[in-house]
């Protein structure tokens, strides 16, 4: 079988190492041996198809999953997925999940003391179409304290996992909203060097995607790894 | 047109709220082809504490070493009740367990075989960019031939290898920090 192109390797700067002191679980969850340099197999250029048959109405709109509409200002999010090459990625599937407008999880373990939403779940997925767009309709989710530093406050955000053509480019991640102060304080956001890389994490207001009377609307688009031009020579 | 990757950030110790939806613990079906294995075991940080908010998400190759996926155009067959992904959550003490069937052997690069083995994807609170490893059976012949292990130094590969008890149940823990038996992790 003849060798076929693995991924691009990270542009330097713009992904996180794995020990970053200023977020503390690093300290004890960051290996502390070398990584050995993974050559790209054909077990790593598949990975799993999880499509559009997975999907159920409703899963993109997230103040539509229950009997009344969640508290907060709604959001229209939309962006387009691409690859490091430009070019559209097609039919992958995009799960996201966040707190509520008061910056509440829906979760056993957040203890933050803000009121949940009977009408909030906070967890949307849906597929990108053909030219890799993806939709979302939610809530914009409120700041919340976090215990990592003394008046530790997470800035607003929504995450995101996306698996994308091979397991190579599986993602997880987190968008920002423009113009929000807590960004220059969380070590989370703050975790690569690269500036322009970190401001690629916050959505841009769209007046465009905004519908008149009912929600604002941001774009936010994501960029999988791309394939190389030819196979790695070893 | 060349972009750069989005930065990765961690999963948080929320996630369960946006990806539980998709747990798979068990991957076969009654009529998956192949020999069952049973594989479990502990997320473990530096200090020796258990991690009760990751999650292991794994992906192989199907009996007879073949993908479910249009990049393996090898000449074998596709098994329609196994696609090789799994999402496997821990438990409050940080154990995990799941079932899945032995994979064939897999092409490696420039002619090369790679002995069976499952890819394993590790996320958790803390991580801010996933972990990945994988998991080859202990005592399998081919794991001498294969080409990544021999990259792995010596004393560090037994992380790797899931070890069958006298039940032919395999324990597989992952150590994400440590001066002796961390995991090796690979650099993807």
């Amino acid at each position: 079988m003849t060798d076929k192109p693995g991924y691009r390797r990270p542009q330097p700067g713009t992904q996180p190492d794995y020990l970053h002191p200023a977020y503390k679980s690093t300290n004890t969850r960051s290996p502390s041996k070398p990584l050995v340099f993974l050559p790209h197999s054909l077990s790593e250029i598949t990975g799993p198809t999880i499509g559009a048959d997975y999907l159920q109405d409703k899963d993109n709109d997230l103040t539509a999953q229950h009997a009344g509409e969640p508290q907060g200002e709604r959001i229209i999010i939309h962006g387009r997925v691409l690859d490091e090459n430009g070019l559209p990625v097609p039919g992958i599937l995009v799960e996201i999940w966040q707190a509520n407008a008061a910056g509440r999880y829906n979760h056993e373990r957040d203890l933050h003391d803000a009121p949940l939403d009977p009408n909030f779940t906070g967890t949307g997925r849906t597929v990108t179409d053909a030219d890799g767009w993806y939709q979302f309709q939610t809530i914009k989710p409120g700041a919340y304290p976090w215990g990592n530093h003394h008046n530790a406050w997470r800035p607003a955000h929504i995450h995101f996992s996306l698996f994308g053509p091979s397991i190579l480019t599986r993602l997880v991640t987190q968008m920002y909203f423009p113009g929000d102060p807590l960004l220059a304080y969380d070590p989370i956001y703050n975790c690569v060097p690269d500036t322009s890389a970190k401001e690629r994490l916050i959505a841009s207001f769209d007046l465009e995607k905004t519908i008149p009377s009912y929600a604002l609307g941001y774009r936010w688009d994501i960029v999988l790894r791309g394939r190389d031009a030819t196979p790695m020579e070893k | 047109m060349t972009l750069t990757a989005t930065t990765s950030h961690t999963v948080g110790p929320y996630y369960h709220i946006g990806l539980t939806w998709l747990n798979r613990e068990d991957l076969t079906q009654a009529e998956t082809l192949g020999e069952r294995v049973a594989i479990s075991g502990q997320v473990v940080d530096g200090n020796g504490d258990f991690v009760n908010d990751a999650m292991l998400e794994i992906w192989q190759a199907n009996a007879a070493g073949k993908y479910d996926h249009p990049e393996d155009d090898q000449a074998k067959a596709l098994d329609p009740n196994f696609q090789g992904f799994g999402r496997v959550p821990v438990d409050g003490e940080g154990r995990f367990r799941f079932t899945t069937i032995k994979p064939g052997s897999v092409p490696g690069l420039q002619g090369s075989t790679q002995a069976p083995h499952l890819v394993v994807l590790v996320f958790a609170r803390g991580l801010v960019k996933h972990l990945l490893t994988r998991i080859y059976f202990d005592g399998e012949p081919a794991n001498a031939a294969d080409p990544l292990l021999a990259c792995v130094p010596e004393e560090r590969r037994a992380t790797l290898l899931a070890k069958a008890d006298a039940a032919g149940h395999y324990q597989w823990n992952v150590i994400l920090q440590g001066t002796d038996a961390e995991t090796v992790f690979f650099d993807y």
